[in-house]
């Protein structure tokens, strides 16, 4: 057993768990933060992804222990007083998403990819960091609409943020 | 997963301890292939000793020619380094393209290599840069490195703390990503350097990353992708295996090869 603690969205939480614990399921069993999901048993899909030191991280292949003391965000943490982070309101937009699972992993991956290329993102690009990520739904499409569309909304954003 | 328990070490040194105290101790460094594992029970370390805090073994440093890449670097690290970019990129383009971006951002150089995946691309970039792999307790060549498939020249507990090379006059990578798991279906790099040419084989071989002779004497005479048409690759070494016959990979090879040698420049 070990007791670890993590900044969580912003906010400092620790619990027991075992050593062999996978950062997804302490995050969602002892956490309550369920948003992020298990779709794979072999680090394929993606539906896991959160961003642990500011980098996204298949969470279903990290151990907890592994985590601990460092920044983790999850989809519950990137939206900011009721207001859709933009790559969210870029998937609500566009219709990135049908069934819904595979979204927290793809928002997640999403916003990383955007923080990475510092404004510079084009289609295939896009689809080449959609590596790690399965949909079984959109046929991505209407996700990659919504990356770039998001792009452009931050890049532009923190265009005039630095005029 | 079985029950195991973690330690975390802060120095090449307490690693190596942590790690000889138990029978069943592994390092873990990133944990996209040692995690994956545990996960599915083919494996079962009683330890694992933890390598993402050892300060000394990650980072980039670059000397004139002369490169050090940490054990501990990760893909990600290694794909974004200008200085590195500067001497080798296609070292930099190969680890751009392992896997995805959220394993690139935990997977280390360290632990693909101490791995030796028939199929990982890293191996193919230490054989043919002719790097030395750093061990806490000795250097070795990659020519006396690779041994076969997942088998190494590295002892019982031996860690791997550093890859070294000096950086070639030229340099590429191609890779026929398997259309399923991206791992190299064949990967072929290509390196020019002062002391001649050496191309190294990853994905294809029945018996892990492997050096084809011949394409080096062709390359040496004439450095240049016609030259390697001329070659015959012997496809009795090649794997077999649902996803490519053995025919069809050592076509491959040469594919690759030209592919490599074109962006090598
Ligand atoms: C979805 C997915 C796709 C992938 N695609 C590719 C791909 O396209 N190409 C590719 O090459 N790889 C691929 N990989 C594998 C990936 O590159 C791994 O990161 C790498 O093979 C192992 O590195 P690691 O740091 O994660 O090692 P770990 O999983 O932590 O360790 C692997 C093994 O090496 C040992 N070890 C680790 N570090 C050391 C050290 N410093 N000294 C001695 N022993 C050590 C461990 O004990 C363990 O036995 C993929 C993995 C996944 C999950
Ligand atoms: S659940 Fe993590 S990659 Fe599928
Ligand atoms: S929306 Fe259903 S899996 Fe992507």
């Amino acid at each position: 057993m070990a007791k670890v603690t993590l900044t969580v969205n912003g906010r400092t939480m620790s619990s027991e768990c075992d050593d062999r614990t996978l950062l997804v399921h302490f995050i969602r069993d002892k956490l309550g933060l369920t948003g992020t999901h298990v779709g794979c048993d072999t680090t394929q899909c993606g539906a896991c992804v959160v961003h642990m030191d500011g980098k996204s991280v298949k969470s279903c292949s990290i151990l907890a222990v592994q985590a601990a003391g460092s920044t983790v965000t999850t989809i519950e943490g990137i939206a900011s007083q009721g207001e859709l982070h933009p790559v969210q309101a870029a998937f609500n937009q566009h219709h990135g998403l049908q069934c819904g699972f595979c979204t927290p992993g793809m928002v997640m991956t999403a916003v990383d990819m955007i923080n990475r290329h510092g404004g510079q993102l084009d289609e295939q690009t896009v689809r080449h960091e959609l590596e790690g990520n399965i949909c079984r739904c959109t046929g991505y499409h209407n996700i990659v609409k919504a990356v770039l569309s998001a792009n452009e909304e931050m890049h532009g954003a923190s265009r005039q943020a630095a005029e | 997963m079985y029950d195991t328990n973690y330690h975390r070490a802060s120095s090449v040194e307490e690693a190596v301890k942590l790690r000889s105290s138990q029978d069943e101790a592994r390092y873990l460094s990133g944990g996209m292939t040692l995690i994956a594992t545990m996960k599915q029970r083919l494996a079962a370390p009683s330890d694992l000793v933890d390598l993402r805090h050892v300060a000394s073994m990650k980072g980039i440093s670059v000397e004139g020619r002369k490169v050090r890449i940490g054990a501990a670097t990760t893909h990600a690290e290694v794909a974004s380094s200008s200085a590195l970019r500067a001497v080798c990129p296609a070292i930099c383009h190969l680890a751009g393209m392992i896997g995805d971006p959220h394993v690139r951002h935990m997977g280390t150089i360290g632990g693909s290599v101490a791995n030796n995946d028939p199929a990982a691309d890293y191996p193919s970039a230490v054989l043919a840069l002719n790097a030395t792999v750093v061990t806490d307790r000795r250097e070795i060549s990659a020519d006396d490195y690779f041994q076969g498939m997942f088998d190494t020249a590295l002892e019982e507990g031996e860690l791997i703390t550093a890859i070294t090379f000096e950086a070639p006059e030229k340099a590429g990578y191609a890779k026929f990503p398997n259309p399923a798991s991206r791992y190299a279906l064949t990967g072929v790099f290509v390196a020019k350097s002062g002391s001649g040419v050496r191309v190294a084989v990853t994905g294809a071989g029945s018996n892990g990353v492997f050096r084809v002779k011949d394409l080096e004497a062709a390359l040496l005479a004439n450095w240049s992708a016609e030259s390697v048409s001329s070659v015959t690759v012997d496809a009795s070494q090649m794997m077999e295996d649902m996803h490519a016959t053995p025919d069809y990979r050592a076509n491959l090879v040469k594919v690759m090869a030209k592919r490599a040698v074109q962006a090598a420049g």
